[in-house]
């Protein structure tokens, strides 16, 4: 068997090179950023460097950037801690988000946030609101117009959080431009290691920020906002991925070149192929489909042995099967929900992955066609 | 800044081993492949990948289980202590909220128990503070008189991470157990340094973190016992990793390393202990060789053996933290020592203002060397010895004058 094909990069991508050296260096440091002494002192200028890159991926000051053990946490902080009890959460969110509560509001059949039902379900009630939208979808890649929910909310004087978790590193991001006050962050979606994030909140440094309080308590790390020791490999690891994907957008930008390659291929294999939210503003790096008839446990089984990665959605920690959420908010149908399959592309994937992943997926084809007794 | 604590002699010379560790050499080896070519999503059910990562926290799992003879199905992964500690306290305080409201401390605890209590108490839980002996160790007699039919938890950390003391934990243990109450440890500094076996102290819940015993930073575990259950609310929702009680994608490189790091402890744990008290006693011995009016904060015999905590009388802490600055030490805790208030444990312990001033923390560890505790109290001693010979208020001492009798005059 040839190198295995991964093509699930939205569960988590490859660590980029700059991403390791700077966690294999500060592995081999020893110092807690908390301590007064020159070593401590040094870890210390590690975290505010890292402050710095992590703030220019997202057009923030390094300020307004606590880190955290991931995008969970951050979600959960933001959620959480400011205090606000009315919750709105658009209906394809990650369970990070979903599950902190929250009234949900509907999505369009492409998966596209409804903003006249945003409206209406703020101007229906007054109590103080945060509203809480995704950057883009993990599953379907869709870009939610999140400048535009953030507008809405705040003629309201509702607060905004947007997990920007598989968005941000993707595609360009400016805070400021789309008037969140909160946003989310993890490195191992951008080429970091897993088990660091952020929370930027937007005029931290300024003292014009949002109300927050922590939601873990001890120390005094982080502004108050966030107790513990910072775990500093995996945050000099999310800066070095930030900075080496604000420099890669152009080049992630181009992998819409290949992901249109790996569907038209898919589209020639089987015309029925569905492309969930293909007429829609969508990360350059995925796509989501589906035909009716081939479940996506078969595809993800069979792919996996001919030595593809792909997922039937987001990497859950359930491990029971069931239909993409994300399919199922946008109501297609259960024959569509259960034959849904993702394939995400990352930073280092090339034509060769995509060829692969179309003989495989052919090969799947011709076997099934055997099977089902329809083969020409 | 040391490269994996072993000192140079171009920078500091790293005695903190309590603020945190060098990741040990092992342990970077046995994560480094899973942030390259080992990079899956343990969460991920459908590929090689994701198979081969789970593999591998499982691993680490029950490494860490093993270590303290619980089963791996105990071990919960967190981001560290401080979040273990909140988990285990938030989360059982409010699951039995309605039952039982009163939880039982210690006034020495960490600061993320007292921070994390004091948050507890605005949402109406009762908490009592157990003040702590001059030893810095609880009595066991006070901890009983403390237990209502309201109490639902007890947290006691096993080892102080000031002064290093162990508590009886097998005592607390059986105490709580009698009376039907859950008990947490704080195990931060405990864990790996000796040894701690959940079944026979009856603990509960236990907090452990991955940079106090060589692991990685951002890693921890709250061990959550299985029976009789201990049941709890969750404090950070999502994809429900970690049977629902933490969820988040689990680092799998972070979690190896804290695997390892915990196989490493449970394989050289008792050789290391030997090294480190022949050190430590070293250490504390030419201190006491070379000056006088030195004390010991802490009990001696029931300590870690890589802790010292000493006070210097007749020296300005400031003055003495500039002098030995070529040392890699701590005056009270790291979290706090940013501030220049007087460490709370030490003022807990009943030691005058002054003294708990001029105190150090020495950390000795893994890579600690017999030159280097030579190299630290020699620097220790002429330091002292220094500012002492310009100190009026010594010099008053060894003429004999008692200072605390000398009446101020205002100016």
């Amino acid at each position: 068997m040839t190198a295995p094909t991964y093509l699930d990069h939205n569960a988590t991508t490859t660590l980029r090179p700059e991403a390791i050296a700077a966690v294999t260096h500060t592995l081999a440091l020893t110092a807690n950023p908390s301590s007064v002494h020159g070593p401590g002192r040094a870890a210390r200028k590690i975290l505010e460097d890292a402050r710095s890159k992590v703030a220019a991926l997202v057009g923030a000051r390094p300020g307004d950037v606590i880190f955290t053990s991931g995008g969970t946490e951050a979600s959960n902080l933001a959620i959480r801690g400011c205090g606000l009890s009315r919750v709105l959460v658009s209906a394809t969110e990650h369970p990070s988000v979903l599950q902190c509560g929250g009234d949900t509001i509907h999505v369009d059949g492409n998966g596209v946030i409804d903003l006249a039902h945003l409206d209406a379900m703020l101007a229906a009630d007054d109590t103080p609101a945060l509203v809480s939208v995704m950057l883009a979808n993990n599953e379907s890649g869709v870009i939610q117009p999140v400048a535009d929910v953030a507008a809405i909310a705040h003629r309201h004087g509702a607060v905004v959080h947007c997990d920007a978790v598989q968005g941000c590193g993707k595609i360009a991001v400016d805070m400021a431009a789309l008037g969140v006050d909160f946003m989310s962050l993890s490195a191992h979606k951008i080429g970091g290691p897993a088990g660091a994030g952020a929370l930027i909140v937007r005029g931290l440094e300024g003292g014009t920020a949002c109300h927050l309080n922590a939601i873990s308590f001890g120390g005094g790390h982080e502004r108050g906002l966030r107790a513990g020791t910072e775990n500093l490999s995996g945050i000099a690891g999310l800066a070095a991925a930030a900075e080496a994907a604000l420099n890669g957008l152009d080049a992630f930008a181009r992998l819409s070149v290949l992901r249109d390659a790996l569907e038209n291929g898919v589209r020639a294999l089987a015309p029925a192929t569905v492309f969930i939210s293909d007429g829609v503003e969508r990360l350059p790096n995925t796509s989501f489909f589906a035909l009716a008839g081939l479940d996506s446990d078969t595809q993800v089984m069979s792919l996996d042995l001919a030595g593809v990665a792909i997922s039937a959605g987001s990497a859950c920690s359930s491990g029971k099967v069931k239909a993409s959420a994300m399919v199922k908010a946008m109501n297609m149908g259960n024959d569509l929900a259960t034959a849904a399959i993702r394939v995400s592309l990352g930073w280092p994937s090339t034509e060769d992955d995509v060829a692969a992943f179309l003989s495989a997926w052919g090969n799947l084809l011709k076997t099934k066609d055997i099977l089902t007794g329809t083969a020409a | 800044m040391t490269e994996q604590g072993r000192w140079n002699k171009d920078s500091p010379l790293y005695l903190d081993y309590q603020a945190t560790t060098p990741t040990d050499p092992r342990v970077v080896e046995k994560m480094l492949p899973y942030f390259s070519v080992k990079f899956g999503n343990p969460h991920s059910r459908s590929h090689h990948y994701g198979w081969e990562a789970e593999e591998a926290v499982e691993e680490a799992r029950a490494q860490i289980a093993a270590l303290i003879g619980a089963t791996p199905k105990e071990i919960i992964f967190t981001s560290g202590a401080t979040e273990s500690n909140n988990l285990a306290l938030k989360g059982v305080g409010r699951f039995y909220k309605d039952k039982k409201n009163h939880i039982i401390t210690c006034v020495t605890e960490h600061k993320c128990v007292l921070d994390t209590c004091r948050h507890l108490e605005q949402e109406g839980f009762d908490i009592t503070y157990l003040p702590v002996q001059e030893n810095g160790l609880i009595d066991l007699a006070v901890l009983k008189a403390a237990i209502t039919d309201k109490t639902v938890i007890v947290s006691i950390m096993a080892v102080n991470n000031e002064i290093g003391v162990i508590q009886p934990i097998a005592e607390i243990g059986a105490m709580c157990r009698e009376k039907g109450i859950f008990f947490h440890t704080d195990g931060a500094q405990a864990v790996g340094k000796i040894p701690i076996d959940v079944d026979a102290m009856n603990i509960d819940l236990m907090s452990i973190s991955g940079h106090k015993m060589y692991g990685p930073m951002g890693i921890g575990v709250l061990y959550v016992r299985r029976r009789p259950r201990v049941r709890l609310v969750a404090m950070i929702n999502g994809g429900g990793q970690e049977r629902g009680m933490r969820s988040g994608t689990l680092p799998t490189p972070l979690c190896v390393g804290l695997g390892e790091a915990a196989a490493i402890a449970a394989k050289e744990m008792g050789a290391e202990a030997e090294r480190l008290k022949m050190l430590r006693d070293r250490f504390y011995a030419g201190i006491n060789e070379r000056l006088s009016e030195t004390y010991l904060n802490g009990d001696l015999e029931h300590r870690i053996p890589g802790n010292l905590n000493i006070s210097f009388a007749y020296v300005e802490g400031e003055g003495l933290m500039m002098g030995i600055n070529e040392l890699a030490v701590s005056s009270g805790s790291a979290c706090t020592s940013a501030s220049l208030e007087p460490s709370y444990v030490l003022r807990a312990l009943g030691v005058e203002e002054e003294l708990a001033h001029t105190s150090l923390r020495i950390g000795l560890g893994r890579f600690t060397t017999e030159e280097e505790v030579d190299y630290a109290v020699d620097k220790i001693a002429r330091e002292v010895t220094r500012l002492r010979l310009m100190s009026p208020l010594w010099e008053m001492a060894q003429e004999g004058i008692d200072i605390k009798s000398i009446e101020w005059a205002e100016h």
